[in-house]
């Protein structure tokens, strides 16, 4: 601390500690307005029974905890709710994960130019927009779109997949839009890794499932950790690619947590619900941050 | 014996699971390029359908198309102000708030740094109806600047983040040395650490440009008046509400839209040799 000292020539102590918050106003000021005021907005909302029409658009008053047991009793709510964790399990935590993880590993040791083709594909679709995500996919998807087209040129049944299968057609879009991340933060995590460590192993005679079981994913313990919750906290707030691809429907077949606090909010004017919503997904994903804190804590000790 | 026999033995299974491996690699390569094949050929085809066929008529007029329009310029100029503006402004904050945090000691910065870390995970998707809700008490609806600001937070917790680990790499030293040199704190900062944190800050500016270019949620909450729509929210209107949607202008739009995000996504990658930088992404 003796070096930093330099820093502190000033000879008022106030001209000190300005220099050093100074530098902190502008950010904290603006997520203060930004980020904080609206958390603590909801908090306050959800609790009233404020809207833009109706009885709580003239006069929003308490409600109590009325908007939490509205929201815990209605079928649409649990229902995209329950949306919501199929979504982020299916498409996050076991699609692009997985897919992600047995790319990198796959693509370990092949061919440069091959691996280089490959991952500018995987990555492609992980740069391209969302709302251009949604539009690909929408076309590809379609009655008249190119699986279809491809399905029934090999005799294959061509479902309404936007229409029959909405869910799995927006997980299937997901894995496609966000693989790449896993494969890119496993890619890096498996170069980090020893090769005498596997080598050793492969000489004692392990297998190949045996290594991967065994050695490989221990050792990669903290990757895997870091990546689900990553993985997790995007795929849980997914709206665009919903809302573009199926609209939450037909009817709610689609509608998950974001987007059924959209309709809430914003179609219907139901501010004060559409906050209760707010805090429910708020609390889910401080739930994952959390513990993506602690396990960052972990590593950096 | 046995160790030279080993070798005979395994070689054939090795070579089939190479080949089985390669084929897996490219079938997964495939499925991830289909859907991706039909927006360049429809964006080429002067009759475009839902279905990716060869371009017949092939023609580039869809591009000139929508690059002459103004209703299809002016999106991109709204998504350029929003972005470019959202990018200064979380480069300059975010650096200015890293520079206490790396440099000086307190006791209030492991905290601050939680808090920092703890918002970065934040779900921003979730928060649009209380920020709604402050935009319209504050009066800031359909306001560019204010839209700009708020995207600039959207990021601002993992700018905040990123910046002060790179100027952690900065050694402290350097900066002593300008000291005992005679420089003063401002020369100091300006001669070292400015120039030594650039490329962190150039990153932090990027990744705060794509991610509000491609951001359609936000300005599609915020904003109101169409003439001040960015392109993200523009491609959505055009697929969703026209009955008869023009597929090869919308794919070309597309295209236009996607390639500034792939020219600077491939700039990090170049400069800072790693996609790892950006991978913090929080998408949506």
């Amino acid at each position: 601390m003796a070096a930093r000292s330099l820093h502190g020539a000033d000879p008022l102590p106030i001209a000190r500690s300005l220099r050093r918050v100074g530098p902190l106003v502008p950010a904290v000021v603006l997520l203060l307005l930004f980020m904080a005021a609206p958390i603590g907005w909801a908090v306050y909302d959800s609790f009233t029974n404020v809207a833009l029409t109706g009885v709580g658009a003239s006069s929003a008053s308490f409600v109590g905890f009325a908007n939490f047991t509205r929201m815990f009793a209605d079928p649409t709510f649990v229902q995209s709710l329950v949306l919501t964790v199929v979504f982020t399990v299916g498409s996050g935590v076991v699609g692009q994960n997985i897919l992600g993880f047995g790319l990198a590993l796959g693509m370990r040791g092949r061919n440069r130019v091959f691996r280089a083709v490959l991952g500018s594909v995987v990555v492609a679709a992980w740069v391209v927009p969302e709302i251009v995500a949604a539009f690909i996919w929408y076309a590809y998807l379609n009655d008249q779109g190119t699986l279809n087209a491809a399905l029934s040129a090999l005799g294959l049944p061509h479902p309404s997949w936007l229409y029959v299968y909405p869910m799995l057609s927006a997980i299937f879009a997901n894995i496609w839009r966000g693989t790449a991340f896993s494969m890119l933060v496993y890619s890096a995590a498996l170069s980090d890794l020893p090769d005498d460590v596997l080598e050793a192993a492969s000489v004692d005679g392990a297998g190949v499932v045996q290594r991967l079981w065994r050695v490989t994913l221990p050792l990669m313990k903290r990757s895997i950790m870091t990546n689900l919750m990553l993985v997790t906290l995007q795929t849980l707030s997914v709206f665009t690619l919903i809302f573009a691809l199926t609209g939450g429907g037909p009817g709610t077949a689609s509608q998950t947590l974001p987007l059924y606090m959209y309709q809430e909010a914003f179609k219907f004017y139901q501010l004060g619900y559409g906050a209760a919503m707010t805090l429910v997904l708020l609390a889910i994903g401080a739930i994952f941050s959390l513990i993506y804190v602690r396990v960052l804590r972990v590593e950096a000790a | 014996m046995r160790s030279t026999a080993l070798p005979a033995f395994t070689a054939p299974r090795k070579t089939v699971a190479t080949v089985i491996t390669y084929l897996v690699l490219t079938v997964i390569g495939l499925l991830f390029l289909a859907p991706l094949v039909w927006l360049v050929l429809a964006s080429l085809n002067g009759q475009a359908t839902l279905s990716a066929s060869v371009p017949h008529p092939f023609t580039l007029s869809n591009f000139s198309q929508v690059l002459s329009g103004n209703a299809t310029l002016q999106p991109l100029l709204n998504g350029l102000i929003l972005s470019g503006g959202s990018a200064i402004v979380t480069m300059i904050a975010a650096a200015l708030a890293a520079y206490p945090l790396s440099r000086y000691q307190s006791r209030f910065k492991r905290p601050f740094l939680y808090i920092i870390l703890f918002a970065t995970g934040l779900p921003i998707t979730a928060i649009m109806v209380p920020v709604y809700a402050v935009f319209v008490q504050l009066s800031l609806l359909d306001s560019m600047a204010a839209t700009t600001l708020f995207l600039s937070v959207t990021t601002m917790p993992i700018a905040i983040w990123l910046m002060k680990n790179f100027m952690d790499g900065v050694p402290i030293g350097l900066e002593e040395a300008a000291w005992t040199d005679g420089a003063s704190a401002m020369q100091a900062l300006r001669r070292i650490v400015v120039p030594l944190t650039l490329p962190g800050a150039a990153v932090v500016g990027i990744f705060t440009f794509i991610n509000a270019w491609g951001n359609f949620f936000v300005p599609f909450i915020l904003l109101t008046s169409p003439d001040k729509m960015p392109a993200s929210v523009t491609i959505y209107q055009f697929f969703s509400q026209y009955g008869e949607v023009a597929y090869g202008p919308l794919a070309a739009y597309s295209i236009i839209f996607t390639v500034p995000v792939i020219v600077l996504y491939i700039l990090v990658q170049r400069t800072l040799g790693g996609a790892f930088n950006l991978a913090g992404a929080t998408k949506g």
